[in-house]
C-alpha cells in the first residue's frame, strides 16, 4: 500500500484524442471510481509524438510521465502505480530514476508560455488562478495606468508572434492614440498554416491566459469589446473558449466593471469559415464584419481604422498568451531571454520526419540544428536530414547546411525564409523539394482571394509550370520564368499572402537548384517521389509469389503464377504504392533513373 | 435553442427554423456569416432557397449571402453523403503520403475527388491542416480522428464504418417492427 493519494492527469487535447486518449481517460476513470484519487484533464504537454499520456503526481510533488499508452497499459498503471505505488518502469518516459532520451525533449526547452499547458485543467478557472492566473490584469488595474502597461510591453521587446514580428507595444500605442468613440481588440486565432498548431494547443491547454492577455490589451488601449476570430476546424478550442469566457464572466473578470474597477470589457467569439487569407488582418476584419474576406489597402492601418471603422488592435494568440506573464513577472525577466532584436521565447510546432515531434518552446536565437537534434531527437526515418521549412506556405525551405542559423526574425529573413507563425517542418532525403514547392503553391493558389491579378493568375501559372516539371515535361527556360513570376507576384500583391507565397519556390530554387535541374534536364526525381518519373518493379530474387500485391493492386497491373516471381505492367501501374505496403519481403522497388544524359 | 432542437424544428418546419436562426443573430453587426454557419449546422448545407429565406428575414441581399457562401470553403451548396470523410492535406500529412490515403479512400468508397459516392454513403473531402501533425497522415471520419494511416488501415476503417452503419440500420428497423 502507499502513503497518501497521488493525482492522475490525462492529456486530452485534439492530438491526444486522435491518438486514442479518450479511451485511456475512460479506462482510468473507470478503475478509479471507487477511490478518492483525483483524476484531472490536462491540455497538451507538447509531447505529441508520445500520445496518449498519463501523468502521475505523488503527494510529495514527484512526477511520473507515461507515454504511448493503450487502454490496457493505463489499467496496469492504475493498478500498479496509482493504487500500489510501484511505478511501471517499462512504460515510463519521464520520471524519478528513469533515464530516457525523452527527458532531453523538455530539458532543452525554456517553457514560459507553455508552462501551464498539460499541467493545469483548462476547463477550470480555479486551476489557472492557482498558478497566478489573472494576477497580471489585477496588477494592471490596481497599480498601473494604461500608458504604463504599454511602456512595460514595449520594454519587454515582445513582437507579434503571428509572423511579421511587429512590436506589440507600438501597435497598442498607435491604437490607444487613435481617435474613436469605440475601440476593439481582436485575437487572431485563424491558424491556417498547414503544419502549425501552436495556437490550438495554447487555446486548448491554457485558455484563460489568452483571455487575460486580451483583457490587459483592452485596458491598455481603452477598448471595451474583444473578438476571438478562430477557425471552425478547432471545435475543442472553441468549446473551451466559450466555457472560459462564461467562467470569467461569473468571476467578474469579464463584463461590466472588471474586478470592481471602472474598466469594462467583454469577449465574443467569431468562427472562421475556412479561408486561409483571413489570417491576414484586414481580411480577418472583413470576415468579422460578415463579408468576403478580402484584404484591403493599408494605410489606414487597423490601429486607425479597423473593425467597423474603429481603431482596432489585432494580435496573435501566442502574443496575447505572453502578455500576462510579462505583466506578472516584469518586462526585464522577459527581455533577458532571446537575441538583441528578438526577445523572449517562441513556440514551434515541430513536425514532419522528426523523432520527437510536438510543441517546443525555446529562447529566440536557438539554432535550427539544436531544435532538430537536441530537442527533436533527429530524423525519424534514420535517413539524412535535408531541410526544414519555416513559416508554412509563406516561408522558405532552409537546407541542412544552414542548420547553424539562429531562429530569430532577422536571421531568417536574411536567408530568404521567415519566422512565420512557428510551423517547423523537418524533411529528410526522401522529400522531393520540387514536389514540396508544388504542394505549397497548390495550397496558396487555391487560397488566393482573387483580388490582385498577379496573385490570382500568376500563382496559377507558377503551379502549372511546377506540375509540368514534376511530370517530366519541364523546359530549360522554366526555372527562369518561375523566378521572374515569383518576383512580380511579390511586388504586385496587396497582402501578405501574395507577397510571401512565392517564397517556397524561390528558396527551393536557391538551395536545391540541382533537383530542379534533375527534373528538367535529366528527367528523373532524385527523391523518387514524382510519379511520372519513377517506376515500380518487382525484384525476382526477393519475390516469393505470395500473390498479396496482385490482390491489392487496384488496376490489375501485377500478374504472375503463384510461387513464381510476379511482374508489374508499367503501362497499367498508377504508382499508388498499395503493393509496397502489402509486400512482406521488400521485393517491390521504386526507381528513378536519368533518362536524358547531359 | 440548441443545434439539436433546431434540427428537429427544421424537420418539421424548415421556415420556422430559418426564422429562429436569423432572429438569434440579427441584432449584431456582421451577422451574415454566423447565420449561414447555423443554417449549415442545422440543415447540413446551404441551398439557394435557404439563402432567399434568410434574405427575406434578415434584409441582407441574396447576392451578398451567395458571395459569402461561395468564398468560404466551409459552406456547401449541396447535401453531403451519410458519412463525411475529411482527409488532412497539411504539410506533415502531405510528406507522410496524404495523396495515397485519398486515393485509397476513393478506391474504397467509389467517391470521386471532393465528391460523394454514387450510393451516397461517403463524401470524401480534402481539408487543410487539422493540427494533428504528429499523427500524420490523418483523416476525420464524421466526428472521429484517425491517425498514422496507411492505405490498408483506411480500408479497414471504411469496412468497419459500413458494418456499424448496417448494424445501426438493423436495430432501427428492428425497433420499428417491435
Amino acid at each position: 500500500m502507499r502513503n497518501g493519494n497521488p493525482t492522475v492527469k490525462v492529456g486530452l487535447a485534439t492530438c491526444a484524442i486522435a491518438a486514442g486518449a479518450a479511451k485511456v481517460y475512460e479506462t482510468v476513470k473507470e478503475s478509479l471510481k471507487d477511490t478518492d484519487i483525483t483524476l484531472e484533464r490536462a491540455g497538451c504537454m507538447g509531447m505529441c509524438y508520445s500520445e496518449p499520456n498519463i501523468e502521475v503526481i505523488e503527494p510529495d510533488g514527484v512526477k511520473y510521465f507515461y507515454g504511448n499508452l493503450t487502454p490496457e497499459d493505463a489499467a496496469v498503471i492504475v493498478e500498479e502505480h496509482v493504487k500500489k505505488g510501484n511505478p511501471v518502469q517499462e512504460l515510463l518516459i519521464l520520471g524519478e530514476g528513469c533515464q530516457t532520451e525523452d527527458a532531453s525533449f523538455l530539458s532543452k526547452q525554456h517553457r514560459i508560455l507553455l508552462k501551464n499547458c498539460g499541467h493545469i485543467d483548462p476547463e477550470d478557472i480555479e486551476s489557472y488562478m492557482a498558478v497566478g492566473g489573472y494576477e497580471g490584469i489585477r496588477k494592471a488595474l490596481t497599480t498601473m495606468t494604461p500608458d504604463e502597461v504599454i511602456e512595460e510591453i514595449k520594454l519587454s521587446g515582445l513582437r507579434g508572434r503571428g509572423g511579421a514580428g511587429f512590436p506589440t507595444g507600438m501597435k497598442w500605442m498607435f491604437t490607444r492614440q487613435a481617435e474613436g468613440e469605440q475601440k476593439y481588440i481582436v485575437c487572431n486565432a485563424d491558424e491556417g498554416d498547414p503544419g502549425a498548431f501552436m495556437d490550438r494547443s495554447i487555446l486548448e491547454g491554457d485558455t484563460h491566459s489568452v483571455l487575460e492577455g486580451m483583457l490587459i490589451a483592452g485596458y491598455a488601449i481603452g477598448a471595451s469589446i474583444g473578438y476571438v476570430y478562430i477557425r471552425a476546424e478547432y471545435p475543442l478550442a472553441i468549446r473551451r473558449l466559450k466555457l472560459g469566457i462564461a467562467q470569467a464572466r461569473e468571476r467578474g473578470f469579464l463584463g461590466k466593471n472588471v474586478m470592481g474597477s471602472t474598466f469594462s470589457f467583454d469577449i465574443n467569439i467569431r468562427e472562421g469559415a475556412g479561408a486561409f487569407v483571413c489570417g491576414e488582418e484586414t481580411a480577418l476584419l472583413m470576415s468579422i464584419e460578415g463579408k468576403r474576406g478580402m484584404p484591403r489597402f493599408r494605410p489606414p492601418f487597423p490601429a486607425q481604422k479597423g473593425l467597423f471603422g474603429y481603431p482596432t488592435s489585432i494580435n496573435n494568440v501566442e502574443t496575447f498568451g505572453n502578455v500576462p506573464r510579462i505583466l506578472h513577472q516584469g518586462a526585464s525577466a522577459y527581455n533577458s531571454l532571446g537575441t538583441e532584436k528578438s526577445k523572449g521565447t517562441k513556440v514551434f510546432a515541430l513536425a514532419g520526419k522528426i523523432k520527437r515531434g510536438g510543441l517546443v518552446e525555446i529562447p529566440m536565437g536557438t539554432t535550427i540544428n539544436e531544435i532538430v537534434f537536441a530537442v527533436g531527437g533527429g530524423i525519424s526515418t534514420g535517413k539524412p536530414f535535408k531541410a526544414v521549412q519555416t513559416g508554412g506556405p509563406s516561408g522558405g525551405c532552409i537546407p541542412a547546411n544552414l542548420g547553424d542559423t539562429p531562429m530569430d526574425y532577422e536571421s531568417l529573413q536574411k536567408i530568404g525564409a521567415i519566422m512565420g507563425s512557428g510551423g517547423l517542418l523537418v524533411m529528410d532525403e526522401e522529400t522531393c523539394m520540387v514536389d514540396v514547392a508544388k504542394y505549397f503553391l497548390d495550397f496558396t493558389k487555391e487560397e488566393s482571394c482573387g483580388k490582385c491579378t498577379f496573385c490570382r493568375a500568376g500563382m496559377n501559372q507558377m503551379h502549372k509550370i511546377l506540375e509540368r516539371i514534376c511530370d517530366g515535361e519541364g523546359r530549360e527556360e522554366d526555372i527562369a520564368i518561375l523566378d521572374d513570376l515569383a518576383h512580380k507576384i511579390k511586388m504586385g500583391s496587396l497582402c501578405g499572402l501574395g507577397q510571401t507565397a512565392p517564397n517556397p519556390v524561390l528558396t527551393t530554387i536557391r538551395y536545391f537548384r540541382n533537383e530542379y535541374d534533375a527534373h528538367v534536364k535529366e528527367k528523373y526525381c532524385p527523391a523518387k517521389k514524382c510519379k511520372a518519373l519513377i517506376e515500380y518493379s518487382i525484384d525476382p530474387e526477393a519475390c516469393t509469389g505470395c500473390t498479396l500485391c496482385a490482390k491489392q493492386c487496384p488496376t490489375d497491373a501485377i500478374s504472375g503464377q503463384r510461387k513464381e516471381p510476379f511482374v508489374i505492367d508499367d503501362s497499367k501501374c498508377v504508382r499508388c504504392g498499395l503493393c509496397i505496403n502489402s509486400c512482406r519481403f521488400e521485393a517491390i522497388k521504386v526507381t528513378s533513373e536519368p533518362r536524358v544524359t547531359v | 435553442m440548441e443545434t439539436n432542437e433546431l434540427k428537429v424544428l427544421a424537420g418539421e418546419n424548415p421556415l420556422f427554423a430559418i426564422k429562429e436562426i436569423v432572429q438569434r443573430h440579427n441584432a449584431y453587426l456582421g451577422s451574415a456569416i454566423p447565420i449561414l454557419q447555423d443554417i449549415q449546422n442545422t440543415f447540413g448545407y446551404v441551398s439557394p432557397e435557404m439563402m432567399m429565406r434568410v434574405s427575406d428575414f434578415s434584409g441582407i441581399p441574396v447576392s451578398e449571402l451567395y458571395s459569402i457562401v461561395t468564398f468560404y470553403a466551409q459552406f456547401r451548396l449541396e447535401p453531403i453523403g451519410e458519412n463525411l470523410i475529411q482527409v488532412c492535406h497539411g504539410t506533415a500529412c502531405h510528406l507522410a503520403g496524404a495523396e495515397k490515403i485519398t486515393e485509397a479512400l476513393q478506391f474504397e468508397t467509389k467517391a470521386p475527388a471532393g465528391g460523394t459516392s454514387p450510393d451516397r454513403k461517403f463524401t470524401v473531402e480534402k481539408v487543410a491542416c487539422i493540427g494533428c501533425c504528429s499523427l500524420a497522415p490523418v483523416m476525420n471520419l464524421n466526428e472521429d480522428t484517425h491517425g498514422r494511416l496507411t492505405p490498408d488501415k483506411v480500408k479497414k476503417v471504411i469496412k468497419a464504418r459500413l458494418k456499424a452503419a448496417e448494424a445501426e440500420a438493423e436495430s432501427k428497423g428492428g425497433s420499428k417492427d417491435a
